[in-house]
């Protein structure tokens, strides 16, 4: 059966660690990293990546347009 | 040869407006210049050439309604009377700040305060320093006849485009009020868009094409390194305006012993004071500055040197002595005559005050 | 783990994008505070701009406030207007090139305090021209003062006792009396909070833009926002206290949804 799957790339050195899409990620793909960028944020990463289904809910609510996401089907 | 008519002053600034290819006026009505804005209604130029006219709901937003207009390139124009200016001024720095061109028409009437709507000339310090807050000059054109309040609109448009800045026609209530023959231009079609890309394509907001950057119009800039040269950039200008733009008219002056110095519809009582003072055998000359800023400096300056003295006469409470004194730094005497109020004096009532100010003084 | 990284390269390939940045966004870094609204609604106004294809054809007007600087980041011509003064501004625009998209992008106290008076005029006169409302019930800019749209009891800078109504006068609620005006065309009251929210917000400024180009009146889009900073909450929190606060005083919804109204209706009888 096919699976759909995602995948999310942050900009770290634009994320400013607001965390509005860690809240609306639905399948806790998402949390804010213990490291920071170079202003100091703790960016957004993909702590649980193999839960992202690709949804954009993340990229719909980032402030700084920072979130580009893909998604594929895969067969297993 | 034009066509020639008798009008108003006020009628003809609408009158030139439309046949000058004006694009647009934004105004709201005020005593004594709301035939202004009348008279481009009841010619419904938009029919014709598309040109806008609009009553906005107030003099801050026709401003900022100009501001928007000329923005886009377009060749914008508003006017009022003095109390309406004041509302203005915020919008007039905006535009000197953000180089934009455009023609304001300030029908002066006396104040402070709402006054009276009388003539009066007491917003010259505040035309021709600026009047909002900032380093900024406006051209400011003083018509003392009506061919001349049709003219300068026509003028005002070149300066405003050639220099990137508002040009004020400071105007007052006589030359508003005032009919006499004019002689008109022919009709001048608007700009078309690529006459407006050509001459302005470079900094208007037209729409961003894909070849080129955005073009954003401010005077914003929280940079001070980057705001200390905008305020450089716009004094050179200002300098630039000052050695390339003054106008004047000197009227029998070469053999003159005392020279009156008056602008508008006071120039127009001070040149019968001069034949009146002649008659006397008193040898008085005019200078009207038809530019009040840039000012008249350099040939007041010269014949600083050649006369006994200058009596400035305004209808206000002596504001351009202040910029004769300056030209004449000291050289000889300056003294200033006028009425307020709306009052507008005699030709022999500036005579008494010559006599008593200069010749006995 | 490196099956799972694999996986990860295996996704992240051209033709498996499904989201990113539209390019009417610049690539600035914007300034505003983490969490900020002005930054999600500027990327769906860009994301319209470019669905619609009228990047060389819109002129966006930024206010005072926050948002003076939303020229930095959408790629298109910009005028920066005084404050309060977007209408005005837009007024002039759109009557001398009325072919062009024409929007203003302003604050709660530069749309509804200081520019009162220009905001209602342009509704009124049913100027053909987009307005995006952020209300966030604060003066984000000078610091966190109170806006005409703070809530009774709120604090703020210059409310440190909580907006009193005997001192402060009540908040106003200008999007209901514009939707009163004939020369609405469309009045919406959008949210940005969560995915569900952006989606439909973005639904009603793609709509805000349509109705400019059939001419149909002044077309207004408040979106109820935060300010994480002025509200001294975290962002998370903030979108917390708008659902539980501002959502209550500020109903979304559409409030009016048809073309300016017929003259006729207005017209003396002779």
């Amino acid at each position: 059966m096919a699976k759909v799957r995602g995948a999310v790339v942050v900009d770290t050195e634009v994320c400013k660690g607001c965390n509005l899409c860690v809240v609306a990620c639905p399948t806790q793909t998402l949390a804010l990293n213990r490291n920071v960028n170079n202003k100091g944020y703790h960016y957004s990463y993909m702590e649980n990546p193999e839960n992202c289904t690709g949804c954009t809910n993340c990229a719909a609510v980032c402030p700084d347009s920072c979130i580009t996401v893909y998604r594929a089907k895969f067969e297993n | 040869m034009g066509e020639l008519r008798l009008m108003k002053g006020n009628e003809v600034i609408a009158e030139a407006a439309i046949r000058c290819g004006c694009d647009a006026y934004f105004g709201y009505p005020i005593t004594p210049q709301s035939e202004i804005m009348e008279t481009l209604m009841a010619h419904r130029p938009w029919e014709e050439s598309g040109m806008v006219v609009l009553q906005a709901e107030s003099e801050i937003a026709s401003i900022h309604m100009v501001y928007g207009a000329a923005g886009s390139g377009k060749r914008v124009m508003t006017s009022s009377s003095s109390p309406g200016i004041s509302l203005m001024a915020e919008g007039i720095s905006y535009m000197a700040g953000a180089e934009l061109p455009c023609v304001i028409v300030n029908v002066q009437r006396g104040g402070p305060g709402l006054g009276t709507i009388q003539p009066s000339q007491a917003d010259y310090n505040q035309a021709t320093k600026g009047g909002g807050h900032g380093d900024y000059s406006l051209i400011v054109l003083a018509p003392a006849s009506v061919q001349e309040m049709h003219d300068f609109v026509i003028l005002g448009f070149e300066l405003a485009f050639k220099y990137l800045t508002p040009v004020m026609i400071l105007a007052d209530g006589v030359i508003g009020q005032l009919m006499e023959k004019v002689e008109l231009i022919d009709q001048r079609p608007r700009w078309t868009n690529e006459q407006v890309a050509e001459i302005s394509g470079n900094w208007a907001t037209i729409g961003k094409s894909a070849s080129r950057k955005k073009h954003i119009i401010t005077s914003l800039e929280l940079d001070s390194s980057i705001m200390e040269q905008n305020n450089i950039r716009l004094q050179e200008k200002y300098s630039l305006i000052r050695s390339q733009e003054v106008r004047y008219e000197a009227i029998s002056c070469d053999d003159a012993e005392y020279i009156i110095v008056a602008f508008g519809s006071s120039a127009r009582i001070c040149q019968k004071t001069v034949q009146i003072a002649r008659k006397k055998g008193v040898k008085v000359g005019l200078i009207r500055p038809i530019t009040l800023f840039p000012f008249p400096e350099k040939i007041i300056a010269e014949y600083a040197a050649k006369v006994k003295g200058f009596l400035s006469v305004e209808f206000n409470a002596g504001q351009m002595v202040n910029d004769i004194r300056l030209a004449v730094n000291g050289k000889t005497k300056v003294e200033y005559f006028g009425r307020m109020g709306g009052i507008v004096p005699t030709p022999d009532e500036v005579e008494t005050a010559l006599e008593q100010k200069l010749l006995r003084g | 783990m490196s099956e799972v990284a694999d996986r990860i390269k295996e996704i992240i390939k051209p033709e498996n994008l499904v989201y990113a940045k539209s390019p009417v966004l610049n690539d600035d870094i914007m300034h505003y505070c983490p969490g900020c609204s002005h930054g999600v609604v500027h990327r769906l106004i860009a994301e319209v701009i470019e669905e619609m294809g009228i990047q060389e054809q819109t002129i966006g007007i930024s206010p005072v406030g926050c948002a003076v600087f939303a020229y930095n980041y959408i790629d298109i011509d910009w005028q920066e207007a005084a404050h309060g003064r977007a209408p005005a501004v837009a007024t002039g625009i759109k009557r001398v090139m009325p072919d062009k998209y024409v929007f203003t992008y302003q604050g709660d106290g530069d749309l509804a305090a200081i520019g009162t008076a220009e905001t209602f005029h342009a509704v009124n006169r049913g100027e053909n021209i987009v307005m995006i409302f952020i209300n966030n019930a604060i003066y984000g800019m000078t610091g966190g003062q109170m806006a005409p749209t703070t809530l009774v009891g709120q604090v703020t800078a210059t409310t440190p006792n909580g907006r009193d109504v005997d001192l402060n006068g009540y908040p106003l609620r200008i999007t209901e009396l514009l939707a009163q005006l004939p020369g609405a065309a469309f009045v919406t009251r959008q949210s940005v909070q969560n995915p569900a929210a952006v989606r439909k917000t973005k639904k009603a400024i793609r709509k805000a833009f349509e109705i400019q180009a059939m001419k149909k009146g002044t077309a207004f889009v408040e979106v109820v926002s935060t300010c994480s900073s002025g509200w001294k909450l975290s962002p998370v929190e903030s979108n917390k206290w708008m659902e539980e606060n501002m959502f209550p005083q500020y109903p979304l919804g559409d409030l009016k949804d048809s073309s300016r109204a017929d003259a006729d209706l207005y017209r003396i009888k002779g």
